[in-house]
């Protein structure tokens, strides 16, 4: 395959005088600009956009998708992020016009369809976490973090316990929880993990003052093992005054068999882009809904989803909210999507996912952990975490270039370097719509993968050589940033 | 049956024995007993997709629709067939974000490509990824401000910003060091004099918004270097379409520009999603918020691209990021810059300019034949706002009976705005049969 | 120049060498490492003052963002421009780069500091 014709950026394709697009005919009396608004408000210098044509652009995307690995072309094993299926049915759902063409700022009465579908939606994420009711809005996880730090300050602050500045965070935690806590204005202290890398009881009893907010857990955690003490955990901090917090990357273990809102957590956010199917996009867009129990109910940002007299609306009318956190009502497109999926699956599919992700979890753990380092040998839920650090003693192969030389073999490497607590981290979560073929062809490749490491590490280093490009320079990326084109 | 769940009967059996289990429920086995969920979920059981069609479409159909002169941020555009055919690509909206480059090329590359073109539109250096929308954009070019000057805790904004950019910048901040103080309006734009008396050595910035939220246009000649001179930044949001035609922010002297592309490609739907942009002056690129598209070279030296400056994000900084974003809206922003492709140099301003002119033609009628007056005597884009004679919800919802959202009653927005403003968009999808008939109809509603 | 055991040390692995009422500033070659390719250093302004222990500037790898914290207080007098164009000087020899330099405000403060062995003893510690 001929790569160099699609190498070229879209500015380098364009011909001067080349139009991609037939605009309307104006059918209005014309006028210029400097009529309109004077000479003062006119841009003086043209932007250097491309000129080419629908061909040239057609072209052009086709040929860098062609460049781009993806979920329907292959497996993605990234912990972390639950890469399962896209269902096509999503895709036609939110491509109907009778959504796409609504205004937010619309009579609500002419919207009743749409307020449905995310009232709907919100009581299902309800039954699914075992909360009370929520906000769709959040544009995704880290959003939803934020918007869920604000639950905990305006909880308090109504309560006038202000001194409440301290949140908890495990140090398996993903960046974005103290990120988000620190945002919100809360401190963040660091909870070293028990030699089980579970949550440290003894450590949690160090904080239980009138300073602290709360604790932000993922249950399963991080390294796919769940916190059977979460109970205990719940009681400890509530007793002290504080909240618990959920961040909901790891739902996709537990659909059914097991509520955050039982566990003790107050509040919970979801990955709609992560457990509920709706696809990546190469980065978003995605949806960080947020469940509360009643308690935080009374905070919810503004607009409010709820029912009055059989009809849908949105309530504005917050007297405690914790304000406004987005424009309008959230990524809608993203909701129907989600929405769809669970209609399809219903609670059963839902129950019967989570069993058998975690199913194709332990299958590839047990088949691969005498190639690979497994710090924490037990029974694992969606995901599981290998160290390549034995691999990286030994033969000098590190946990990059175990993930390059999946590239190599043509599947997606695993997230690799976090959680932070092992070193040479390589987690790895199937998720449930992996074949049990395509499990045991990843299986294959990581020993081949191990064995190459030990004969011939050499090649790992080299590798991958029949990608697109091979591996790149980061630190001149870094260093000399070059984050545009120019033209010449 | 599930259609994503592959699984045979048989095949699970042979993978419990593999693993040493006797059942699936013993790898649930450490879920204490008590926290266990034994009900079903309180919802109904799946369903075919004849079924969940059905379902989705009776929603679909239970919404109305109507002539649009909706605006405030989201607005009506022709959307080229061209950019729903890339943007559904699978290999585009089923990718993953490119932590892995080698195999992302395509995701990279036109991000890239999104960035030198916004960098082109606004006149200024460097562009990220995206944001989420251009309220939360605000957010994170005022915290942008406030992280790279040292010592300062202050925002200036004008009250002639999106109400709701308003809003969320005060839950945003809320709970930092930061105080956020509004500069009044005066004839329907910000009220330049009291920018110069609120200047202080506190202000780290001031935001402004340009066609502002009652769509006049702001005229911001003389106060870059009065904010320069006081070591402040300079950030102006505009909506991107009517870059096309008006002057830029950065040839306004802005340091930070935001907006958001809405315009660009994406359906209203319902307000979500949208792309949030932000761009700003070189000096400012190490603490720019969000994910970043560098191109550097591969090992062979082949041009290639990479998320680069990752030591600016949450993953790296943690609890010491400025920012706590995570994503960017990548498909979103991909239509965006397919559309960018698409209108070209020319097709941009050839339509920016139909914008105008349609919403001139129908102000013009409006203001001649109508008991009604703009706001405030000031230039506009394609978005005005006008004073009625009465209430501009009462004359909106006679206009529905016609067929027409005849605009935005300001008022709904907050209660702040007098009850008779009404803000009226009109895109190049109008037509002049349209516009005729909207006049007629309001003169009717007016009665 | 000196050798690492003339300097003084914080445990957040920043350097102090003093000259007279100046200190100059740079990090350990164990924070060096830690941080792999260096693409960054932000340097502080000339005139700015610093209480010890406040954050002055930063230091960005492709991997990893680390502050720097002033030993001591005082004003910025220097600042070594050499590191815009060639950060990566930090890698090649970090006891002999400095960052940026201090009038101190108050040398009472460098008793506060670690000797050359007292942080080699903490980093052995930090290690178990």
């Amino acid at each position: 395959m001929n790569f160099e014709a699609q190498d070229l950026l879209i500015f380098e394709r364009s011909r001067s005088g080349r139009e991609g697009f037939r605009i309307p005919a104006p059918d209005i009396p014309l006028k210029s600009a400097e009529e309109m608004v004077g000479p003062g408000f006119l841009r003086a210098d043209e932007p250097a956009l491309p000129e080419v044509s629908e061909v040239d652009v057609v072209r052009h995307y086709t040929g860098l998708s062609r460049k781009n690995y993806c979920v329907d072309t292959g497996f993605y094993p990234l912990g972390s992020c639950t890469m399962k299926y896209n269902p096509k049915i999503n895709e036609a759902a939110a491509s109907l016009e009778g959504f796409a063409r609504l205004h937010p700022l619309q009579p609500q009465h002419t919207a009743q369809g749409i307020l449905q579908l995310m009232y709907e939606l919100t009581e299902m994420l309800c039954a699914v976490t075992g909360m009370d009711w929520g906000t769709l809005q959040p544009f995704a996880g880290a959003h939803g973090e934020f918007t869920g730090m604000k639950f905990f300050r305006a909880y308090f602050d109504k309560r006038g316990e202000k001194q409440r500045t301290k949140v908890l965070v495990p140090d398996s935690a993903h960046g974005t929880n103290p990120a988000s806590a620190h945002i919100a204005g809360f401190e963040v202290v660091e909870l070293p993990s028990d030699q089980d890398g579970l949550v440290s009881i003894e450590e949690l009893k160090k904080h239980l003052d009138e300073k602290l907010a709360g604790i932000m857990l993922t249950n399963p955690n991080t390294l796919g093992l769940f916190e059977k003490e979460i109970a205990h955990v719940a009681e400890l901090v509530h007793e002290a005054g504080g909240l618990l917090y959920y961040d909901g990357a790891n739902l996709n273990a537990i659909m059914g068999k097991c509520r955050p809102g039982d566990m003790g957590f107050d509040v919970v956010h979801l990955n709609l882009h992560k457990t509920f199917s709706t696809p990546h996009g190469g980065g978003g867009p995605g949806s960080g809904a947020v469940m509360v129990n009643s308690t935080l109910e009374p905070f919810l940002p503004a607009p409010v989803l709820r029912k009055k007299d059989g009809t849908y609306i949105l309530d504005n009318e917050i007297p405690d909210s914790m304000g406004r956190i987005s424009g309008f009502y959230g990524n809608i497109a993203v909701l129907v999507r989600a929405y769809t999926y669970i209609l399809t699956m219903g609670s059963d599919g839902l129950k019967r996912a989570s069993e058998l992700a975690v199913l194709n979890a332990n299958y590839v753990k047990e088949r691969l952990k005498k190639r690979y380092h497994l710090p924490y040998d037990q029974v694992c839920k969606h995901e599981f975490v290998f160290s390549a650090d034995e691999l990286k003693e030994k033969y000098d192969v590190s946990a990059t270039d175990v993930a390059k030389g999946l590239l190599e073999f043509g599947l997606h490497a695993p997230t690799i370097y976090f959680p932070l607590i092992v070193h040479e981290a390589l987690m790895i979560e199937p998720t449930e719509t992996e074949s049990k073929e395509s499990l045991d062809r990843f299986i294959t490749v990581m020993e081949k993968i191990a064995d190459l490491a030990e004969k011939e590490p050499e090649r790992l280093h080299g590798y991958p050589l029949s990608t697109p490009v091979r591996r790149v320079d980061q630190v001149t990326a870094a260093k000399q940033p070059v984050l545009r084109w120019r033209p010449e | 049956m599930f259609a994503y769940l592959p699984h045979t009967e048989s095949e699970i059996r042979e993978m419990l024995s593999g693993i040493g289990a006797a059942s699936i429920d013993d790898l649930f086995a450490d879920i204490p007993e008590d926290i266990r969920f034994k009900d079903r979920l309180g919802f109904e059981a799946g369903a075919s997709e004849l079924e969940v069609c059905r379902r989705l479409h009776s929603l679909s159909k239970a919404n109305t629709e109507a002539v649009s002169f909706l605006g405030a941020g989201t607005y009506d555009h022709v959307i080229p067939a061209v950019v729903p055919a890339i943007t559904g690509r699978t290999e585009f909206y089923t990718s993953y974000t490119p932590y892995q480059p080698e195999i992302s090329q395509g995701v990279l590359q036109a991000i890239f490509e999104f960035q030198t073109m916004m960098c082109e539109l606004t006149s200024l250096d460097v562009s990220n990824a995206s944001l989420y929308d251009g309220h939360t954009a605000a957010s994170e070019a005022c915290a942008l401000a406030i992280n790279s000057t040292r010592k300062r805790d202050t925002i200036l904004y004008s009250a002639t910003i999106h109400p709701y950019t308003k809003q969320v910048m005060a839950t945003y901040f809320s709970d930092l060091p930061v105080k956020l103080v509004e500069v009044p309006e005066k004839g329907g734009i910000v009220d330049l004099e009291a920018v110069k008396e609120l200047l202080d050595d506190q202000v780290a910035a001031l935001l402004v918004q340009t066609p502002n939220f009652y769509g006049f246009l702001e005229d911001y000649a003389g106060i870059a270097d009065i904010l320069h001179e006081n070591k402040s930044l300079f950030i102006v949001s505009s909506n991107p379409l009517s870059l096309g035609v008006l002057k830029s922010q950065g040839e306004w002297g802005a340091d930070i520009a935001i907006g958001d592309t809405q315009p660009f490609g994406l359906s209203m739907y319902f307000g979500g999603p949208s792309v949030g942009y932000i761009a700003a002056a070189e000096k400012l690129m190490r603490k720019m918020p969000g994910r970043i598209v560098g191109q550097t070279l591969d090992e062979d030296g082949k041009r290639a691209f990479v998320l680069t400056l990752q030591a600016r994000e949450q993953h790296i900084k943690r609890e010491r990021a400025t920012s706590n974003i995570c994503s960017n809206q990548a498909l979103a922003a991909l239509a965006t810059t397919v559309y960018l492709s698409t209108l070209g140099k020319e097709g941009l301003k050839e339509i920016a300019l139909l914008n105008m002119q349609k919403a001139h033609y129908l102000s013009e009628r409006l203001l001649s034949e109508l008991p009604v007056q703009l706001y405030a005597g000031q230039s506009f884009f394609n978005e005005f706002t006008i004073e009625l004679p009465k209430p501009a919800r009462q004359i909106c919802e006679r206009m529905e009976k016609d067929g027409f959202f005849g605009g935005v009653p300001l008022h709904t927005l907050h209660p702040q705005y007098s009850e008779r403003l009404l803000m009226i968009a009109v895109t190049e999808k109008r037509s002049r049969d349209e516009l005729d008939r909207y006049v007629e109809c309001m003169k009717g509603a007016l009665k | 120049m000196s050798t690492p055991e003339e300097l003084k040390f914080q445990k957040s692995h920043e350097w102090v060498r003093v000259e007279g009422t100046t200190a100059y500033i740079g990090i350990s070659d164990h924070a060096q490492e830690e941080l792999g390719d260096i693409v960054f250093v932000e340097l502080p302004e000339l005139e700015d003052e610093f209480e010890a222990g406040e954050e002055v500037t930063n230091i960005e790898s492709v991997k990893a963002a680390s502050p720097i914290y002033a030993p001591v207080s005082g004003t910025v007098s220097k600042v070594n421009d050499d590191l815009e164009d060639k950060p990566e000087l930090i890698n090649q020899n970090a006891y002999e780069t400095f960052i940026y330099a201090l009038e101190m405000s108050d040398s009472s403060e460098l008793d506060n500091l670690l000797s050359y062995e007292e942080y080699q003893k903490f980093l052995e510690e930090e290690a178990e």
